[in-house]
């Protein structure tokens, strides 16, 4: 396991940060497609991408690359976000979300974008696919070091074909296979509680024959320290459920569920109006909300 | 007169063996196996009953057994072909593609993934099993799937050819297999290739009326049973055996079309959606003609024996026929 210094959290912590801006100004230029969870997943994908993965931006099909399977494609605002600042892409081409002719698909579609390793949209197949990809990759190496994150949604665990890909994974003893579930306790009718409670989670996954730990989803420190364990268990796969607070860096929209399908400018209007949202998130996480002053902040 | 290829028992009129075409698959998976070390198996619980058997026994290590759990089953095969692996996915048509189809439509059709879907188990000669798991709707939801290829191999032999040429085809596939015993009528030597058709009868041209009949799957031995009786009854008959649904070898079809001038498709499977369905599509934008579609009317299957649930369920020899003479 790799230790985080001061200034590396830090770094990443600006780049999450930046992240999130693109995720904000993709969404209020495509009008349509989800805020909370690529808000609240996006210290997850920061350190994925430029503290975690062994990958090549430059070769984006590289064989020995760790693999990232979004399961939950609707949050693939943070995934695209993320590829471009990692250098996969354009930054600007950001912008063609969802558009007609964009390589930028509504949801993901693998071949249509570099780094893009599977569609995805309809929910649980995600996890099915990384298990039989960790299946494979050890068919293939027995000894292999590639490491193979299947990222999902909480809602989403309300599938039935995540429990049976997990019932395989942990059959396998997938020890290649880290989930890291977005904790944010809601989906679009409310909160997952209500529509479908999901707790005891950790103990189902345990159930299921997983290692389970729990961590602060924006603590990049117990992120990398997660991943870390979780990479050095040998005998199981892992799961990290990682809770976030949703929409989080924008803190006229955290915890509210409303935000999970509605993008700056169509969202709910009691902490902001409508035509301000975009605005008004872009000065929040530009000025960590009022705590820095924005022109002295680079 | 039958194609030159065929069982000669079947051309002398004599008495043909019967085997299940999940037997060739099983014979024919084991054969991709050995060629290429890129084949793995997955299966639901169904290893021996989907003659998927054969392969676990010989590559264990390339085997997973799934459990049953179908829709897991399409996705796993996705993403084992995602890391350069070839492999074969089989159940019950009912349950795979049955159950598993957005699975099959994202995961594996959108993708592009270079997985082979085995549905066993196929149309009401399952027999005694009943309605549940007769299916006779799978080749039109794997039909209407943009990179899908669909294949109803006639028998044994075809079906261990669909196996292989399933294994060096890039992309996805579906393919389905019969629980029963039914009639070998090829033979080793006789040509399969995706998605071409194969004239296995052709009319007496002294006749002067005439009809073609065209047909998928192991109905295929009815199909021509049927030309030589319509034949006997004065009226010329041909069979174009249609092992491979889509994509539908449309200038076969428009050829025999202009040559015999109606059609008659025959299908182990619902009227609506499969063969029929496809050469309707074709023929009434390029060449339209009289049909008349021999296959399940709209309705659930039944319990029963293989061979009185396809007499009843009017896809027997007698139903072709008077198919047939409709048209003429």
């Amino acid at each position: 396991m790799r230790y985080l210094s001061s200034d590396e959290v830090k770094q990443l912590e600006v780049k999450a940060n930046s992240i999130r801006q693109s995720i904000i100004e993709m969404l209020s230029e495509a009008g349509s497609g989800h805020t909370a969870g690529p808000l609240d997943m996006a210290d997850v994908f920061t350190l994925l991408y430029f503290g975690i993965l062994k990958h090549d931006p430059k070769n984006p099909d590289w064989e020995e690359r760790d693999r990232v399977i979004l399961s939950n494609g609707h949050i693939c605002p943070v995934l695209y976000a993320t590829l471009a600042h990692a250098g996969y892409f354009d930054v600007e081409e950001l912008l063609t979300l969802r558009k007609f002719g964009s390589r930028l698909q509504g949801h993901p579609h693998k071949g249509a974008l570099p780094g893009i390793e599977t569609s995805s949209g309809p929910l649980g197949s995600g996890l099915s696919q990384a298990v039989g990809m960790a299946i494979a990759e050890r068919m293939n190496n027995q000894f292999s070091s590639k490491f193979f994150y299947c990222l999902t949604g909480d809602g989403e665990l309300q599938e039935g074909q995540i429990w049976e890909a997990a019932m395989l994974a942990g059959k396998e003893k997938l020890h290649n296979l880290i989930i890291i579930v977005d904790r944010n306790g809601f989906q679009i009718d409310g909160y997952t509680q209500d529509v479908m409670p999901m707790e005891p989670l950790a103990e189902k996954f345990e159930a299921f024959n997983f290692d389970v730990q729990e961590v602060d989803g924006h603590s990049m420190r117990a992120l990398n320290d997660a991943i870390g364990k979780a990479q050095a268990v040998y005998s199981q796969p892992s799961v990290i459920i990682a809770h976030t607070i949703g929409s989080k860096g924008v803190d006229v929209f955290e915890r509210d569920f409303r935000w999970h399908g509605n993008p700056p400018g169509k969202g709910p209007e009691d902490r902001v109006p409508k035509d301000e949202q975009a605005k008004v998130a872009l000065e929040k996480l530009r000025t960590l909300a009022g705590l820095i002053d924005k022109d002295n902040h680079a | 007169m039958f194609a030159e290829h065929l069982n000669d028992n079947l051309k002398n009129g004599g008495e043909v063996d019967k085997a299940p075409t999940r037997n060739g698959y099983g014979e024919g998976l084991l054969e991709a196996g050995k060629r290429d070390d890129r084949v793995v198996a997955l299966c639901c619980d169904l290893t021996e009953s989907t003659r998927t058997h054969l392969f676990a026994e010989a590559f264990p290590e390339r085997f997973v057994q799934v459990g049953i759990a179908e829709q897991n089953l399409a996705s796993v095969g996705s993403g084992m072909a995602a890391m350069g692996k070839i492999p074969f996915i089989s159940s019950y048509a009912m349950f795979s593609p049955g159950r598993s189809w957005e699975q099959i439509r994202t995961t594996i059709c959108y993708n592009n993934s270079n997985v082979k879907i085995v549905g066993a188990h196929a149309g009401v000669s399952v027999g005694p099993d009943g309605a549940t798991h007769q299916a006779v709707e799978d080749m039109a939801i794997m039909r209407a799937l943009p990179n899908m290829i669909v294949v109803a191999p006639a028998d044994e032999h075809e079906a261990r050819k669909v196996a292989l040429a399933a294994a060096k085809h890039e992309g996805p596939i579906y393919f389905r297999l019969g629980r029963s015993a039914t009639p070998v009528v090829t033979t080793p030597e006789s040509p399969f290739e995706i998605g071409k058709a194969e004239l296995m009868f052709k009319r007496d041209e002294s006749l002067e009326q005439k009809v073609g009949i065209i047909s998928t799957g192991s109905l295929l031995y009815n199909a021509l049973k049927a030309a030589e009786a319509l034949q006997a009854d004065g009226i010329g008959a041909s069979v174009l055996h249609m092992a491979t649904v889509k994509p539908l070898d449309t200038e076969a079809v428009i050829e025999f079309a202009k040559e015999h001038g109606s059609i008659v498709t025959v299908e182990e499977h619902q009227k609506i959606g499969g063969l029929g369905s496809a050469v309707a599509e074709t023929l009434s934008e390029n060449y339209p003609t009289k049909m008349a579609r021999v296959g399940v009317d709209d309705v659930f299957g039944e319990s029963g024996e293989p061979d009185e649930l396809i007499e009843n369920f009017g896809m027997g020899v007698g139903s072709i026929v008077e198919a047939g003479k409709s048209l003429t």
